[in-house]
């Protein structure tokens, strides 16, 4: 690669000629502060507080978006360039609501983050009269655009990332402000509730619906058997909340954690995960004989199914008809554990963890009931409503003990374990067909071609002398590239595993968040995958979904065959059409 | 200014959708076809409804959101069709200083019709403009196509309603 060298604060990088200033200064341990600027999503240099000197420039430039060239002289910490930033962080918090103390985002605020750095200790341009703005029209997103910094993040990766696209900048001017077309809530477009918007907020501008206060109802109401269960990405991420390392996996203190918090018993979102794979490989073993609806593709991400439903309906057909692992840990504790308690499943209250904002909606939706008239899942709180809980409960987390799942539902293999990550679904399910389709033991259970962190992964077996195409894609940019070269012929499979979130659920919109700065020099993605196949091979012993003792005993005893009558009562659902302009008159 | 969302049903004909995707045929695949598009959509429909909007959205592969964007940040794009009695008040600023702020709401209250917006009836319709160029008239406004200038509170009320009258006898 070709290299230059320059000058930063008279120190000499060389650094590839294709970087910005921001990337060649972090070369040298210098961080250039930034508000708008997301690597490769949102490179517009508008917020201005990435402003360094440049000898010979004509004004100050903005460092995320502006290239280096050879002998290039930059500056990063003059007085001009110190009072620039200072002065764009006064006017940014003229138009900020700054109930800081009891902000949501309080130490975990870019915007916040920025002031103290720069030493903004007075306010001289304050509007101190500004109302809430809140738009909550969805099951899982709060917008307050008191708080926003219109930096654009969210309306960048909504679009770049996930091809959806319902918000934008709206008006002009200090009318600008960040909505939906024609001032529409957000409930009434087709939303598919991913929040990668609320991951990349530098503020509180977005956040998720909290939950909290309905599981601590439950908790404290004595007629309630409550049970939680944790999705397979949040052990890797939960951590964080905590200040621990990205990737860390704190998978027994957060059993310990949600134990002490007073649930009833500690589940794992993984066992069901096993469920699925038994349901899912015998639907896809299913279709590969008889040739109908293939690719089979994967209905975990209710982010996905929803965008399926809103903008390839014609792919319907195609989606799995199981419930996600979510829905089947939801269904089977109120079909079977609330029997095995002796107790009325409507005093069962299940809450589940998850790294995703979409499993909020996706609890409301029909067909999502194992027993008539009751949710299979009550309440669902993401990775950071569990953290402000422990918090809350003043737990020391770091000091916590390992502790493991209950065992009624709480062992799972590796199959399901590694459900968290872009491919994970592919590999689980693949273990499984494997083995049936060949009736022989196999040995070599990883499938690292569906591993790693590209958008879209292809692969192709012989399985029992049939060739059986797969391909796993994530992100919903990514999944229309996908299913637009399916509709044109250009490349078909037999089955398809789709995350709505890039990378999977380890980065899905309900993980804790990261500052923009450190997203742009670490690939979340990546570091809490990997934390997720470690996790495999140190904590699982079984690998293969069919060999989880849990499973065998409840298909023997209670549901019967994989894809039989009681499996599709509970463990499965149907997709619909749905508009993808809702609001609109003629939608309706 | 307030580009408020209409309330008036949406009222094209098979013929202005045909007109409509033929201009859309014609700059698709172009950088920038919004612009014109949306700019000869105006002058086919008179404004841009949602209907338009998302028809536009659709065929340029463009999502609405970014179409309302444009729409809603330009002021030559407008949500709301013209009424029979189109008002539009300058609010330059020789006529703002001049009491044309004062002068829009007493007409918005007077007429019920909000600027940027157009009455149920699509009789009268308000909208606030950039400087129209006759400062030496400020505050001024214009009916249609005729122009009232050197404005006292209250002065315009009775011209209005002269307006309204003759509407109303054209109607009957």
């Amino acid at each position: 690669m070709a290299t230059v060298k320059v000058k930063i604060n008279n120190i000499e990088v060389e650094c590839p000629s294709t970087a910005t200033v921001l990337e060649a200064a972090k070369l040298i341990g210098i961080e250039i502060p930034t508000l708008c600027y997301l690597k490769e999503i949102n490179a517009i240099g508008a917020c201005r507080v990435c402003v360094v000197e440049v000898k010979g420039a004509r004004s100050l430039v903005a460092a995320c978006v502006y290239p280096v060239n050879d002998g290039m002289e930059v500056f990063t910490n003059t007085q001009k360039v110190r009072d620039a930033r200072r002065m764009t962080l006064e006017l940014i918090l003229s138009n900020h609501r700054k109930d800081c103390l009891t902000c949501l985002r309080n130490q975990n605020c870019e915007l916040q983050k920025l002031c103290i750095d720069h030493g903004v200790d007075r306010v001289r341009f304050a509007d101190d009269n500004l109302e809430p703005q809140i738009e909550c029209s969805t099951a899982h997103l709060v917008r307050d655009n008191s708080k926003c910094v219109l930096c654009r993040r969210c309306v960048a990766v909504c679009k770049k990332n996930q091809d959806v696209a319902v918000i934008g900048a709206n008006d002009r001017g200090f009318a600008t402000h960040i909505g939906s077309p024609f001032e529409r809530n957000l409930g009434e477009m087709a939303c598919v509730s991913c929040g990668q918007c609320i991951i990349v907020c530098p503020t509180a501008a977005l956040t998720e619906v909290d939950d909290t206060a309905k599981v601590y109802d439950a908790l404290a109401d004595p007629s309630k058997t409550v049970v939680v269960a944790t999705a397979p990405a949040v052990r890797v991420a939960l951590g964080e909340c905590f200040g621990m390392p990205i990737g860390t996996n704190v998978e027994g203190k957060m059993v310990a954690a949600l134990r002490r918090l007073g649930f009833d018993s500690v589940f794992d979102v993984d066992t069901a995960a096993d469920f699925t794979v038994m349901e899912e490989g015998t639907e896809l073993i299913g279709r590969l004989n008889s040739g109908e609806n293939l690719p089979i593709i994967t209905s975990c991400s209710p982010g996905w199914v929803r965008y399926c439903e809103q903008y390839y309906p014609e792919f319907i057909p195609n989606l799995s008809t199981c419930k996600s692992p979510q829905q089947m840990f939801g269904a089977l504790m109120k079909v079977y554990y609330a029997k095995k308690l002796n107790i009325d499943p409507r005093d069962l209250y299940v809450v589940t963890i998850m790294p995703c904002t979409a499993k909020k909606y996706e609890i409301l939706k029909p067909h999502q009931q194992a027993v008539d008239g009751v949710f299979d899942v009550d309440a669902v709180l993401t990775t950071r409503e569990l953290g402000r809980m422990i918090s809350n409960a003043g737990l020391l987390f770091k000091e916590l003990p390992d502790e493991d799942f209950d065992p009624a539902f709480g062992i799972s293999t590796g199959a399901g374990y590694i459900f968290g990550t872009s491919g994970g679904v592919m590999e689980a399910a693949l273990r499984t067909v494997v083995e049936k389709l060949t009736g022989e033991v196999l040995d070599k259970v990883d499938f690292e071609e569906v591993r790693g962190v590209a958008g879209i992964k292809e692969a192709a077996y012989d399985i029992a002398g049939k060739q059986v195409r797969v391909a796993v894609v994530s992100g919903l940019t990514n999944t229309r590239q996908l299913l637009d070269d399916i509709k044109a012929g250009k490349v078909s499979y037999d089955a398809v595993e789709v995350m709505a979130c890039p990378g999977g659920c380890v980065n899905g919109g309900g993980q804790p968040i990261q500052s923009g700065f450190t997203q742009n020099f670490n690939d979340l993605r990546a570091i809490r995958g990997s934390a997720l196949y470690q996790g495999e091979l140190d904590t699982r012993p079984l690998r293969k979904a069919h060999e989880n003792p849990i499973v065998q005993e409840l298909y023997r005893d209670v549901i019967g065959e994989p894809g039989g009558k009681n499996a599709h009562h509970w463990l499965h659902t149907k997709a619909e059409a749905r508009p993808k302009y809702p609001g609109l008159a003629s939608e309706q | 200014m307030p580009n408020t969302k209409t309330t008036v049903p949406f009222a094209g004909t098979k013929e202005q959708e045909a007109q409509l995707l033929e201009i859309i045929a014609a700059h698709k695949g172009q950088a920038g076809a919004s612009m014109p598009v949306l700019q000869a959509a105006q002058s086919l429909y008179g404004y841009l409804p949602e209907e338009v909007q998302v028809m536009i959205a659709e065929e340029l592969d463009i999502p609405l959101s970014e179409i309302y964007g444009i729409v809603s940040f330009y002021s030559q794009f407008t949500l709301n069709p013209k009424g029979k009695i189109n008002i539009a008040v300058c609010m330059g600023t020789a006529c703002y200083v001049r009491g044309a702020g004062d002068i829009l709401d007493d007409i918005a209250k007077h007429t019920c019709c909000q600027s940027g917006s157009i009455t149920d009836d699509r009789t009268v319709s308000l909208e606030a403009t950039r400087c129209i160029g006759a400062c030496g008239l400020a505050p001024v406004l214009t009916i249609n196509d005729d122009v009232y200038g050197k404005l006292d509170r209250g002065e315009i009320e009775p011209v209005i309603d002269t307006y309204l009258e003759k509407e109303k006898g054209n109607r009957a």
